[in-house]
């Protein structure tokens, strides 16, 4: 490989994929940043899946152009895939061969695999997602949450330099996914890029340090977290004994909408500093009991974005 | 693990290759499926030596006669039977059910996905895929000839045969025939997994191509026993396929054998052809 590191781990110009009469893909133009944790999310349906199956090459564009670590795909599947760990659509293994026969099988088709090595890295990899104990087992015989390890398994046979994971989490009991959310942080931590494709907005909050969110087929937003959350109005709550005493010097200092609760006031912070809103109160002498700057959740923004909810989009 | 080391791996030529065949074959005949299938072929030739046996028994064998009829004399005859028997229909599904598996089976599970991008290539795959489908058809053929030669000398005795040109052979002689038999049986059986492989391109129901391969190799048949249809035999590629009787004769006839290679080899390459071509732009969304 030359030295030239690529900035970009996953870049695409342009790529559209139409199935029959849908168009599935619709001119994406991806920046995956080199050594981000990147969140893909998108309702069911929005087109993460084939975006994810064009960028390994399974899935040939109708039109424009992907790169994964520099090189163009599929052009170049040869020499970078080796480099890049994934899960694509969950996980598909033969059902009557135990966890370890699976992954030595994809071993002994990754051409620059050792075979020397092979049984340690399997080893080493099944370890790594808590499957050690049912190697032996067939595939046919693991629960769905094992059949999900056993793919992200398949995933860490080598170091990678880039992981595209969809739906990680798909099938996790809760400790499970806590073990992958803490395992995509280990591997970033470690230097690889990840891309991470998901319909929980909760978990890609925790995860990521960049979003790109889907809407029928288009990227709709795209850039690290914190701007993205920026997009959408900053809230506070205010707990307080006189409600319609905080609402008067609210609206003096120009909090546009504040709404009186059950001994609380609510309303749009915009470009107030949380600060100067306590000071105002305290000076107007308004008991504060607790000021919460709300920080807008992914979900927000998403609304926001796409103007609409998170449901499965036809 | 660093992501630094991820970088410095490069291509092992012909290891990769050689590595992935092994868990091909592995596959294939570690699959119970395929191990009942080939006990099958075997215990049709042994079901034949039984009633063969239980026929001689209740009435002498007439002299002369087809190849058939020959076992009672000799139970090295029951390996070239088996194969006259088997290749009809029961050789041609089995090398169907494999290639119906080859690249619809793994479409099936979704693991084609992670072949693909483990990386193989697509032409590797299909190379492999081929390979194992030869293999297969080899196995297959010497199965039938190696259990009909055991079950025949089990249960009638052998000793030199006699060719069908009058002159004896050797036990040894006739052992070393046999084989190239099953081998020309089988050149002709992998041909036909060709064309099972083509269709295996186009379906991801492993089933469905199996059924339409096994459907290719009878109507080829039917056509081949059709009298008015002769102009179209020659092109049949199973036209050629019984020839392998012709290594009986003394001296060995080669005409026909050799037209009937340069057929199988004809039907591999055109339907190989079709399944990379195929194969090659399929969008995998298994």
């Amino acid at each position: 490989m030359s030295s030239a590191a690529p900035e970009l781990a996953i870049g695409s110009d342009g790529l559209s994929k139409r199935f029959g009469r849908q168009q599935v893909v619709d001119g994406l133009a991806l920046a995956v940043p080199v050594g981000s944790v990147y969140g893909f999310i998108g309702p069911n349906g929005s087109g993460k899946t084939t975006t994810i199956r064009m960028l390994l090459g399974l899935v040939r564009p109708d039109a424009g152009t992907c790169t994964l670590l520099g090189q163009p795909m599929p052009r170049g599947a040869g020499s970078v895939l080796p480099q890049v760990g994934a899960l694509v659509e969950g996980p598909a293994f033969h059902p009557y061969l135990s966890g370890t026969a699976n992954l030595r099988r994809l071993d002994a088709a990754d051409p620059t695999s050792d075979a020397s090595t092979a049984s340690s890295r399997i080893a080493a990899a099944l370890d790594r997602v808590g499957l050690s104990a049912a190697a032996g087992k067939r595939y046919r015989a693991y629960s769905l949450g094992m059949r999900q390890r056993l793919g992200i398994a398949a995933a860490l046979l080598h170091p990678r330099d880039l992981l595209v994971l969809d739906e990680p989490t798909n099938g996790l009991d809760p400790q499970g996914t806590r073990e992958v959310r803490h395992l995509v942080a280990e591997l970033a931590a470690d230097g690889a890029t990840v891309f991470v494709s998901s319909h929980l907005l909760a978990e890609v909050e925790q995860l990521c340090s960049h979003v790109g969110v889907m809407m029928t087929g288009r990227l709709v937003a795209q850039g690290p977290l914190a701007e993205l959350q920026a997009l959408t109005a900053r809230r506070f709550r205010l707990q307080t004994p006189d409600p319609p005493a905080a609402m008067s010097i609210l609206e003096q200092i120009g909090v546009t909408d504040p709404m009186i609760g059950a001994g609380e006031v609510t309303g749009t912070l915009g470009e107030l500093p949380p600060e100067s809103v306590v000071a105002a109160l305290v000076a107007g002498e308004v008991a504060v009991q607790a000021f919460t700057p709300v920080t807008a959740t992914l979900e927000d923004a998403f609304v926001e974005l796409t103007g609409e909810g998170f449901d499965v989009s036809g | 693990m660093s992501a630094g080391e991820a970088t410095t791996r490069t291509r092992r030529p012909g290891l990769g290759t050689g590595r992935l065949f092994g868990s091909e074959l592995l596959l294939v005949f570690g699959r119970r499926r395929n191990q009942v299938g080939l006990a099958t072929l075997l215990g049709l030739v042994v079901l034949i030596g039984v009633a063969l046996k239980v026929s001689a028994m209740r009435r002498p064998p007439s002299r002369g006669g087809d190849l058939v009829t020959a076992v009672a004399g000799n139970g090295i005859y029951l390996g070239f039977a088996g194969l006259t028997i088997e290749i009809a229909l029961f050789l041609p599904l089995a090398v169907s059910v494999l290639a119906g598996d080859a690249i619809a089976g793994e479409a099936n599970l979704g693991t084609l996905r992670y072949l693909l991008i483990a990386p193989v290539s697509r032409l590797r795959l299909l190379a492999i895929k081929a390979g194992a489908l030869a293999v297969g058809a080899v196995i297959g053929a010497l199965v039938v000839a190696a259990g009909g030669v055991l079950t025949g000398a089990a249960l009638f005795g052998a000793g030199p045969l006699v060719s069908l040109s009058g002159t004896q052979l050797s036990v040894a002689d006739g052992l070393w025939r046999l084989t190239l038999a099953a081998l020309y049986v089988a050149a002709g059986l992998a041909a036909l997994g060709m064309i099972g492989l083509f269709v295996s391109t186009l379906t991801e129901q492993p089933i469905a191509a199996t059924v339409a391969t096994a459907m290719v190799g009878t109507l080829l048949w039917i056509l081949d026993a059709v009298p008015q249809l002769d102009w179209l035999h020659p092109w049949l590629l199973v036209d050629r396929w019984p020839a392998f009787v012709d290594l009986l004769r003394e001296p060995v006839f080669l005409d026909r054998i050799g037209i009937g290679l340069m057929v199988d080899a004809a039907y591999a390459a055109v339907f190989f052809t079709l399944a990379w071509l195929r194969l090659r732009r399929k969008d995998v969304t298994s």
